[in-house]
């Protein structure tokens, strides 16, 4: 996702930012979901330390179906 | 023949200040009001009932600043046929930020005026993000989709 990877020239792959600073996706076991509910599609992105259960990125994109709305109603006179 | 209704210009100049039917707060400026969003913790209270933002409830974590951040609102509202509508011009993220506690749901509020005024809730399903972005892509702006509708 936008912001989530640095793309670093030369030696190294797509960069994640993970709790243990920026690593290389080549040394991490990646999932990825979609999911869909009433209000909206959602995608997310996980990223662990190979052969850890520990998540060390989750990144979350909404698309939000629509939005609220107001019905305004005039009375009678 | 005359036709009761709403008139349909009202509601998109609802959206844009025009009338002040009740006691207002002074204006000082015709610019349009900064609105921002910010995330609640899916065991927090947000809903129509809510009258301003409130920090109760509030997601922390690294990252997020209490209040939430700036929508970016460029686009005006306007009328679809019979309904104003007004949706924010990009996306709302949230960038590199660690919630760990499940949240539901964003409030979107006024922050130009000190009393924080709410305008709407929009709930997604529970969620936590790791050390990544949380994004909410808006809908299509038009009268049926829109975020904000006025019928």
């Amino acid at each position: 996702m936008a912001g989530d990877k640095k793309h670093l020239r030369g030696c190294y792959g797509i960069m994640i930012t993970t709790t243990k600073g920026m690593m290389d996706e080549t040394l991490l076991d990646k999932k990825e979901g979609f999911e869909e509910n009433d209000e909206g599609t959602i995608h997310w992105i996980e990223y662990r330390e190979k052969g850890e259960d520990e998540i060390i990125h989750r990144s979350v994109h909404i698309e939000l179906k629509e939005g609220v709305e107001l019905i305004p109603q005039v009375e009678t006179l | 023949m005359n036709t009761q209704a709403i008139c349909n210009s009202f509601k998109a100049d609802c959206m844009r200040g025009y009338h002040a039917l009740a006691a207002t707060e002074i204006r000082a400026t015709t610019t349009k009001d900064t609105i921002k969003a910010a995330l609640y913790l899916a065991s927090a209270t947000i809903n129509k009932n809510t009258t301003a933002y409130t920090a109760t409830g509030e997601v922390t974590g690294t990252n997020y600043t209490a209040g939430g951040v700036v929508v970016t609102n460029a686009t005006a509202p306007a009328l679809d046929v019979d309904t104003a509508h007004w949706t924010p011009s990009a996306s709302i993220v949230f960038t590199n930020v660690t919630l760990s506690t499940n949240f539901d749901a964003v409030l979107l509020y006024n922050d130009t005026f000190t009393t924080k005024r709410a305008i709407s809730v929009h709930t997604f399903g529970n969620q936590t993000v790791t050390t990544g972005d949380f994004t909410i892509t808006m809908p299509v702006n038009d009268g049926t989709t829109g975020l904000l509708r006025a019928a």
